[in-house]
């Protein structure tokens, strides 16, 4: 049976509690796994383990979270801001996630804010509902 | 891996699970100050031989290429004092196991009591920290730890 989005949310919101030590009410859509959540690079593996585990899924760790592969492409990055060929491959990278405030500014230090609890359900909404 | 905290691996299934046995005994000197009059294994030097148990059956899992390091300490509960002339038995299985990390779900126990339930993550350092390179050889599984896997393979479990 597919789940709903909210069905999703509460799974995830769980998942993050559970990994990163937050309260259920820090966890809301807008929520920055980083900057809002606190989470590391280590976190972020954790995350995914637990997400593989929670929804019976298998989660290459580039996909949910290819930022860090972006950054190591010498084409992608100019000035600490992301090129047109970056964002273009960011884009494709991540169809989970809304990009259109970062793309007036792609600033690499804001990739980080990137990760919302949003574009997590909405990575595993795709992966089970393939919306 | 720079020393040695547990005594021996009782079980030994590749990549699934392990046990190991640590005896605990008054000869240990920092139990002379933690506490004086009052000795109690320190609950961090469960979480180290919780770590050992768990992180050699990471590293064994890939035939210790790679250097298994210890880098999150998942969940930790604790439920009773352990104490000189205790043999903890600590079990270990894997939850996940990836090319860069691995989780495993601990507990440990006495005579079947529950002292402890410990879920750590593990990092191949390798396969992470974009771009920081690390030694040649692997620091990690020297030779001083060597007999103890041997009594491993001996025991052929």
């Amino acid at each position: 049976m597919a789940m709903s989005r909210d069905e999703i949310f509460s799974e995830v919101q769980e998942v993050l509690v559970d990994a990163l030590g937050v309260d259920d009410d820090e966890v809301t859509d807008n929520a920055t796994l980083m900057g809002d959540l606190g989470a590391e690079s280590i976190d972020f593996l954790d995350i995914v383990f637990r997400l593989e585990k929670a929804f019976d899924i298998k989660i290459p760790r580039e996909e949910l979270f290819p930022a860090e592969s972006l950054m190591n492409e010498a084409d992608f990055v100019e000035n600490g801001k992301l090129t047109e060929k970056g964002l273009t491959a960011l884009k494709d990278a991540m169809p989970h996630t809304d990009l259109s405030g970062f793309e007036s500014d792609p600033d690499i230090n804001k990739l980080g804010d990137l990760f919302t609890v949003s574009s997590v359900v909405n990575f595993i909404d795709m992966k089970l509902n393939g919306a | 891996m720079r020393w040695i905290w547990i005594d021996k691996f009782t079980e030994f299934e590749s990549g699934k699970r392990a046990v190991s046995i640590k005896n605990v005994t008054l000869a240990e000197e920092h139990l002379h100050d933690h506490f004086p009059g009052f000795p109690m294994m320190p609950e961090c030097l469960m979480i180290e031989a919780m770590a050992q148990t768990a992180g050699i059956m990471v590293g064994e899992a890939g035939d210790f290429k790679e250097k298994v390091i210890l880098a999150k300490v998942r969940k930790c509960v604790f439920h009773d004092y352990v104490v000189p002339g205790d043999t903890l038995k600590l079990e270990a299985e894997m939850e996940s196991l990836a090319p860069e990390a691995a989780s495993t779900h601990g507990t440990i126990t006495r005579d079947g009591e529950k002292i402890a339930e410990i879920s750590l993550m593990f990092s191949h350092i390798d396969q992470n920290l974009g771009g920081k390179e690390f030694p040649e050889e692997n620091f990690v599984f020297t030779d001083t730890f060597d007999s103890l896997v041997r009594g491993v393979k001996i025991s052929g479990k």
